[in-house]
Parts: structure tokens; sequence; C-alpha cells
């Protein structure tokens, strides 16, 4: 340490607050990234085909989301069927 | 069989197109067939960053649009042996970068080159996913800085799930961390994320430590990349840094702080 150091202000250790924040940001960003498993488009695109047999609808109508709470996960589908005047139902 | 590299960091402004000229250059003067590839569609440097921005006729784009010929749009550098340039286009959108079309140029050039480098756009839009995708490794490159480990997480996350290895369960990507802008002194001081803070948040092998010089300003006023200037300390890191990916085992250097000459020492500064 230099003389004219003992005349700065003492150091700020903002690096500690930089690597404090980054640890919970990027875990939590992580915890995200695995509760949206790459399946998920595949499957809402195959449901969408199933109940396109019997029901005519579409993309939109169809809503898959997933939850984690404490250990286990929820797979959430939400299916939104036209009004009943609308439906042709066309079975194959 | 030749290996492609990707260059990416997520942000912009951390050194991409620096570490993918010295890399690049590095292994050709290493005596390997290389060459480095531009994906920033747009908004092409490589090309000034290398000094060959004169001499750029065709572009990648035009060889996948099949407009030029591969050989008429490589450029051959006139420093190094072994090393060829393949520009962006300057003009049109990025959604010309197809996958189909990159595709065919990488297996072509897989064909004569050992090493195809990929230099990333920032963002993680179709240029950045088309630069990674047919990654076999990845320099991630990393600013001690908190943004930019933020966004090399995400770039290491979508390398995961969404690269061509990925998709097809293949071996991963393999990850290497460039910490590049790094200055041991203000790090030593608690003013900036030290190598270990970084190390220990990404959790990826450490290529090499480039430090924070200004050998990189005067390398790209100049055209040329600063692994060239070997008596810098960045010249100097990034032949380090091209050793070690070709499997030496050297010490990382300038992570410490330079020893200061007796007068600095007692009357402090720098």
């Amino acid at each position: 340490m230099g003389l004219f150091d003992y005349f700065r202000s003492p150091p700020s250790k903002s690096a500690a607050l930089a690597k404090e924040r980054l640890q919970i940001i990027v875990a939590h960003e992580r915890g995200n990234r695995r509760s949206s498993p790459d399946y998920l488009p595949a499957l809402k695109k195959e449901l969408l085909e199933v109940v396109r047999k019997y029901v005519p609808i579409d993309q939109s109508q169809v809503k898959v989301h997933l939850d984690r709470e404490g250990g286990y996960e929820i797979l959430e589908l939400n299916i939104t069927l036209p009004d009943e005047d609308q439906r042709q139902v066309q079975p194959p | 069989m030749a290996t492609v590299i990707v260059v990416t960091s997520g942000k912009g402004g951390v050194g991409k197109t620096t570490t993918s000229a010295s890399f690049a250059t590095g292994l050709a003067q290493r005596g390997y067939r290389t060459v480095v590839i531009d994906f920033d569609v747009g908004l092409r440097n490589l090309d000034l960053i290398m000094g060959c921005e004169r001499r750029v006729v065709y572009d990648f784009i035009n060889v996948i649009n099949n407009e030029a010929t591969l050989n008429q749009a490589l450029i051959r550098d006139k420093r190094v042996e072994n090393l060829y340039i393949l520009p962006a286009s300057q003009t049109r959108d990025k959604d010309a970068l197809t996958k189909e079309g990159v595709e065919k140029i990488l297996s072509e050039l897989k064909q004569s080159f050992e090493y195809v480098v990929c230099d990333s756009p920032a963002g993680i839009e179709r240029g950045a996913l088309m630069a990674l995708y047919f990654a076999d490794e990845a320099l991630v490159v990393t600013n001690p800085e908190v943004s930019s480990v933020r966004d090399s997480d995400r770039i290491l996350g979508i390398l995961s799930s969404r690269s061509r290895r990925a998709e097809q369960s293949d071996n991963p990507v393999k990850e290497h961390l460039v910490l590049a802008r790094y200055a041991p002194d203000r790090a030593n001081r608690g003013d900036m994320l030290t190598v270990q803070d970084v190390l220990e948040i990404l959790a990826i092998p450490l290529l090499g430590v480039i430090p924070e010089s200004p050998a990189v300003l005067q390398s790209s006023n100049a055209g040329v990349p600063v692994i060239l200037d070997e008596d810098s300390d960045a010249g100097a890191a990034y032949g380090d840094l091209v050793d070690r990916f070709l499997g030496k085992d050297l010490p990382h250097r300038f992570t410490e702080i330079q020893k200061k000459g007796f007068l600095k020492r007692w009357f402090g500064g720098g």
C-alpha cells in the first residue's frame, strides 16, 4: 500500500454485492429454465391434433402451463371449446 | 474432422469479435487451416478488426443464395498463412440466414478446414442462434461485470438446450470461459468481480483471462488482431489461450497485479 492510500476512502467492496446479486438472479433464472421443459411445445401441438379430431379449435384455445410447488410439479391443461352452434363435430 | 467453435456472449461489446479474430489468427499461426465467419448480418465488423474491409467482394449471404461460390467469398489473410475470413453481409436482413443455408456452408468448409470459428452477434436472435446451432465447442466471452455474467449464463442455457447437439441428444457443446477486460488491481480492491467469483457463478472451465489493455484498441485501430502484438499483455494472454485450447497446460497470467517499481510502490497510484 502506498503512502497516499492512507488518505483514500476505505474500499467499497462493491464486488461482493455484485456477486451476491448475481448468485440470486442466476439461480432464479436457471430454475425458470428447468420448469419449462422442451417437450411443452410438442405436447401442445399433439394435444391440439387430438382434440381437433372431434372439435374444431385453434392454437390459441389450448393453454399448457407447468407450475412448481414445493417438491412436486403441476401440469395444467386448459382447452377452451367453441360455442355449441359453432361446432361441427366430424368423427373420424 | 473439422471442429466448429462459436464465440458468443449474449451481451454486446464484451470482446467477441476481438476474441474471434485473435483466436482464429492464433490457430492459423500454429499451423491449423482456419476460417473465421462473421454471423453479424447487417452489422459486420470482423472485416475491420482483421484489417480486410477493403477486400470484401462477396459475403456469407451471397454464398447461401448461390450468388457466389465459397472460394469467391473467402478472403485470404495477408499476414498469416492458413487463415481465411468469411465476411457477413452488410445489407441483407437477418432472415436470409437459414438453418439449411448455414449447414450447407459449414459442411463445405469442414471439408477443407480444421477449425471453423463462428463470430456470433450479440443478443439471442436468429444470427446468434445460427452461430451457435452447429457448434462443437463454445468460447463464452464474459466481462467481470453483472450484466455480462448474467447474459453469459443465459447463453449457456441456450447452448445446452437449443444447439444441434442438444436437440439430437449428442455429446453437449464443450464450453470454455474467456474472461475479458479483467483488471486485477480493481478486483483486489474489491471493486470488480474476481476470476474466482465469475467461475463460481458460471461453473464452466476457464480457458483464458484477457487483461484490460490499451493494446486492444490500438490493434483494432490498425486492423491487426491483438494476438499479433506479442509484446502486449492482451496479445500474450490470447497466445496462451490458444495454446491452452490446443491442449497445453499453462498457468494463467495477468490475473495478479503487476509488480510496481519502487517509486510507484511508495507513492501509490496506478
